[in-house]
């Protein structure tokens, strides 16, 4: 009778070490899955990474010294020969772009006389700020990369990131002192283009591994190898007319809805370097509606009677 | 666990705790290096973790895989709770597993830690595939192996502290 008696009671376990194991695994697993979908549905948890973030740059900055350093030093002993050819290049896309860069001013001038003329609105220009990509984030399911800049400097996410040869890509997250830029070449990121000699416009999206896709275009759409595209600035995002990518290939298959059109980035999206950021564009106002003043049409109806 | 592998001899010095989460944050800040998209470059956080899971399965278990997963997911700009999931699935199987690694010489112990290491990564890949990313090509699981060449030094390194003896006998086994 005793042992009945002792039915219900555990026994005193020698050692204390907390719930069973697999209690413990279904926890975690469930609070690491509550905060999966919190973070990729409502997106709440991006004040608890910008101050996380916060606390972990200082160790980031310390750690990116010796890489730093590394760079630094081989760019030392980096062959005369290879800055020599550089310098060439240069100051040959200099000359060959002379033409335009010195009649800018004149047509800007011209345009803006013309536009005025046809009562359109002006296009303004827009602050750009200078950064400098610090490294590519180690990610490797997306393409995205670190610049120095970040919400003390007036950035904010949406802004659009260019090189010296077109668009780079996106801010997607700003941190106090960095922000974080989704290249053009991550599948995730789509723009808006048009094709440079047709006027054809599009979307443009990231097809991994270096490249990008021309999305949605019927099988007899007039796209050229070797065309530009360049943006559209429908999204009122991107300013119109910065160069964006190059066809490489088309694969017109009637099998298929859409033709699979192949696209190289012109900027240097994958290198380094300095990059510069474009203030947010001011989207044009909406024309206000003529007011008219509005007839009730039941109650005339009802006096006529 | 006083002994470096249960078929060993020789017996060890306690593990420290801070020791132990000192080389949880070397790992940390060893991952934080930015290194681009170089392919093969091990996750050191999983390595150490792994470790320290079979050889400590009392002190070191999921709720250190759930933080250090965290930190992981914040420093890598990744989605939030994919490295915590992760690690925290290894870090119960490699607790399991425990008392069945230690019975091996260190080089059959790295063959039982690939295909955790590869599980990890498979687990993470699942994730971001699962919510719209790229495949980031076959050479992403290199990184395990890599990380499975290094479990011999690693051995060696993070169990140094607890081989010096306080006092030196030469005919004691510890």
């Amino acid at each position: 009778m005793s042992a009945t008696g002792h039915i219900g009671h555990t026994p005193p376990p020698f050692f204390k070490r907390g719930p069973a194991p697999l209690a413990r695994l279904a926890f975690f697993v469930t609070l690491a899955l509550l905060l999966l979908v919190a973070d990729l549905r409502f997106r709440t948890l991006e004040v608890a990474r910008m101050a996380v973030a916060t606390v972990l740059w200082p160790l980031q900055k310390a750690v990116l010294l010796p890489v730093e350093g590394a760079g630094e030093a081989g760019n030392y002993f980096s062959n005369l020969a290879s800055l020599q050819q550089e310098n060439v290049e240069l100051r040959q896309r200099q000359l060959a772009q002379a033409n335009l860069l010195l009649r800018q001013a004149h047509l800007e001038d011209e345009n803006r006389r013309l536009r005025a003329l046809l009562a359109m609105q002006e296009r303004l220009a827009v602050p750009a700020r200078a950064a400098e990509i610090l490294y590519a984030a180690r990610d490797p399911f997306a393409r995205r990369v670190i610049i120095d800049r970040g919400l003390t400097h007036g950035l904010e996410t949406g802004q659009a990131v260019i090189d010296d040869l077109g668009v780079v890509g996106q801010i997607t997250r700003a941190f106090p002192l960095t922000s974080e830029v989704t290249l053009l070449t991550d599948k995730n990121q789509l723009i808006p283009v048009q094709v440079a000699r047709s006027g054809l416009r599009a979307v443009v999206a990231g097809a991994g591994s270096g490249a990008m896709e021309l999305k949605f275009l019927p099988a007899n759409a007039d796209v050229q190898p070797d065309d530009t595209l360049v943006t559209s600035g429908l999204d009122g995002i991107y300013l119109p007319g910065l160069p964006v990518a190059k066809v490489i290939s088309i694969d017109r298959n009637n099998s298929f809805s859409f033709a699979r059109i192949e696209a190289m980035p012109l900027a240097g999206v994958e290198r380094h370097g300095q990059v510069l950021v474009l203030g947010r564009r001011i989207a044009p106002e909406l024309p206000e509606e003529p007011k008219e003043p509005v007839k009730k049409p039941g109650k005339g109806k009802r006096t006529a009677k | 666990m006083i002994q470096p592998t249960h078929s060993s001899r020789r017996i060890l010095l306690p593990a420290r705790g801070w020791f132990i989460y000192l080389s949880l944050c070397a790992a940390l800040v060893l991952n934080l290096i930015p290194l681009g998209r170089l392919p093969g470059i091990p996750d050191w956080v999983a390595l150490t973790l792994v470790f320290w899971c079979i050889h400590q399965p009392l002190k070191v278990g999921m709720g250190a895989a759930f933080f250090f997963g965290l930190a992981m997911d914040v420093a890598n700009a990744s989605v939030m709770g994919q490295h915590a999931l992760a690690y925290v699935l290894l870090a119960f199987a490699a607790g399991g597993l425990s008392r069945r690694i230690l019975w091996f010489p260190v080089v059959q112990q790295a063959l039982h830690v690939l295909p955790l290491l590869l599980g990890t990564q498979f687990i993470m890949l699942l994730i971001r595939l699962v919510t719209g990313a790229e495949f980031p090509g076959v050479l992403y699981f290199l990184s395990s192996f890599v990380a499975v060449l290094l479990w011999h030094p690693l051995n060696y390194i993070l169990l140094l502290p607890q081989y010096r003896a306080i006092e030196h006998d030469e005919n004691r086994p510890i």
